[in-house]
């Protein structure tokens, strides 16, 4: 891509060349690409290396091996050049705790080199555009998830960064909270301002992303639209719960779908399977059913969890690159 | 770069002052603590000496030492702190001197531990303590101690980029008290056991409170000591010193 934000080419890392570390790279050959002013979702379980790549991204971590551009300058060569367009949500917020949020926003101005009277200034309007006016005062230990991920996201917007990188910026909170950070995502597109996010949710990534690479092992497994993504792992399921476990068989052999894609749980009597068209597979699931004479206890149509993603994506035991 | 590092050691040591701003009791009891100890060891201990005798005049220098050393303890916590909670990550992805970062640490430290030192020096002063050794020798002493102290800050520093955990610092916390003892800050070594003696001569808490009392024209100083309070110092910055630079710069390994 000619007009590239974020440019990785076989970035490797492994942790604790002296000791430490299990030897296990967190990134093995990750290639990534992209585009400016777009919303990229990294997706992917606990140990991906999604973080791992974002501290490399942010020029925190240096990479062992891979060519890696953010804002068309090296991260380890040009750190510095890097670091002045960037912007950084860390998986924990990285504030002063004992500092109040203006004072907060304008200690991260005043290290941004925008002096005294500019940092009051833009501290003032972010903490108005982040709804924290009222608190600007308090202590940010006294404000709750929400409005400390809203005050770190505002700290990180100090300098309108050219790439701002999220990193798992919902995890942990409650729904509230993630409803005002994804609304302060979208906000931020507009502004032209390319965005990497990463997540272990596939909700998120589609609510939020033009483009999602799925990683595992510190690859990527997978890469494309969310709908791309969805067609490859086909797309939504319906999940049927009987009544009676006996007729798990018999129900199986009712959907819409070849009998191997079926999963079947028989302790929690349900099936579950890929559909295409939700309306149709929804009204033919009811109607066999019904056909059939087995009593269902609920029926419902659902997107695929970050689980079936993966089971689909990659094999049991060979994790192979897939592309789409 | 370099021509931001002293507009941000300096952006970065007001914001520990703001810090104590938000804090004033956590600086407070960070003060009184020391004037306490010297109250409970000069009446307690010191009792049946008489506090404003002698034993006064020994304990006072030992007291200031101690205060140095235990500075390690709010240098570490605040260090680890910072480390648990991102903000140093934020720090290092900012376009800032990252240098500034312990030097701003290193300045509000110093500056706090001169403060102790002068409220511990007013309340010694109201309980009768006076020094003996003219101006000279007064800020010599004040100089030796805030050399000690450095030392301390650079190992706490140090200290806390390793291990990185709070567990630490607990640790920390619970030994510096028998560091702290074994040393002559409260008592001469010539009344311990050999084997105690020896040890506690070789701390380097026992050179800066001896060569303070010298420069104080305090009972237990030694002529001529002043050389190991410099050097003793000196030694722990040149090992501590740059391990801890390296450290913080190794956090991107």
């Amino acid at each position: 891509m000619a007009d590239a934000a974020i440019t990785v080419e076989e970035a490797r890392k492994t942790y604790g060349g002296s000791g430490g570390g299990n030897g296990k790279p967190a990134l093995d050959g990750l290639d990534l690409t992209v585009g400016r002013g777009t919303v990229h979702a990294v997706l992917g379980p606990n140990g991906a290396g999604k973080t791992t790549l974002v501290r490399i991204l942010a020029t925190l971590l240096r990479p062992d091996a891979g060519r890696i551009e953010v804002a068309g300058h090296d991260v380890v060569r040009e750190a510095y050049a890097v670091r002045l367009r960037i912007g950084l949500l860390g998986q924990h917020a990285a504030l002063d705790e004992e500092l109040g949020g203006r004072q907060n926003l304008e200690l991260f101005g005043r290290l941004h080199h925008l002096g005294a009277r500019r940092a009051r200034a833009r501290a003032d309007e972010l903490l108005e555009r982040f709804d924290l006016s009222d608190t600007g005062s308090k202590a940010v230990k006294q404000y709750s998830g929400g409005m400390r991920r809203r005050l770190d996201l505002a700290a990180s917007l100090i300098t309108e960064p050219e790439v701002l990188f999220l990193d798992e910026p919902t995890t942990g909170l409650d729904p509230r909270g993630r409803a005002e950070v994804w609304d302060s995502v979208r906000s931020l597109v507009g502004g032209g301002t390319t965005v990497l996010l990463t997540t272990q949710y596939l909700e998120e990534a589609d609510q939020l992303a033009d483009r999602i690479s799925v990683v595992d092992a510190g690859r990527v497994i997978a890469d494309g639209t969310a709908d791309e993504l969805k067609a490859a792992t086909g797309g939504d399921r319906i999940d049927v719960v009987l009544r009676d476990a006996g007729h798990l068989g018999a129900a199986v052999a009712l959907l819409p779908v070849p009998k191997d894609a079926v999963t079947v749980d028989t302790d929690r009597r349900l099936l579950s399977a890929p559909v295409t068209d939700r309306m149709a597979a929804l009204t033919g699931v009811v109607r066999a059913l019904q056909e059939a004479g087995i009593e269902a206890e609920d029926i419902a149509l659902r997107r695929p969890t970050l689980d079936e993603v993966f089971l689909h994506l990659t094999g049991p035991d060979d994790r192979t690159k897939e592309a789409v | 770069m370099t021509t931001y590092a002293l507009t941000d050691s300096w952006t970065m040591t007001r914001r520990e002052l703001a810090r104590w701003g938000r804090q004033p009791v956590a600086v407070v009891v960070n003060l009184v603590f020391p004037v306490m100890l010297l109250l409970m060891f000069g009446y307690l201990v010191g009792g049946g000496r008489g506090v404003s005798g002698e034993y006064l005049d020994f304990l006072v220098p030992g007291m200031l030492a101690l205060t140095m050393a235990f500075g390690l303890e709010g240098t570490m916590v605040a260090v680890t702190q910072d480390l648990n909670k991102g903000v140093i990550d934020r720090f290092r992805s900012m376009p800032m001197a990252n240098g500034a970062v312990l030097v701003g640490r290193s300045a509000a430290d110093m500056l706090q531990s001169a403060l102790g030192l002068a409220v511990l020096l007013g309340v010694a002063a109201a309980l009768g303590w006076r020094t003996h050794g003219g101006p000279a020798g007064f800020l010599g002493a004040v100089g030796l101690l805030l050399l000690f102290r450095f030392a301390m800050l650079w190992i706490g520093i140090h200290l806390s980029l390793v291990a990185g955990k709070p567990e630490l610092v607990q640790a920390v916390q619970i030994l510096v008290w028998p560091v702290g003892f074994l040393s002559n800050a409260f008592a001469e070594p010539t009344s311990m056991p050999d084997w105690l003696g020896t040890v506690v001569q070789w701390n380097p808490l026992s050179q800066t409170a001896t060569a303070v009392r010298d420069l104080f024209g305090s009972p237990g100083g030694e002529p001529g000591h002043v050389w190991a309070a410099v050097a003793w110092p000196l030694a722990l910055l040149a090992i501590f010193f740059p391990l801890a630079v390296r450290r913080f710069a190794r956090l991107s390994r």
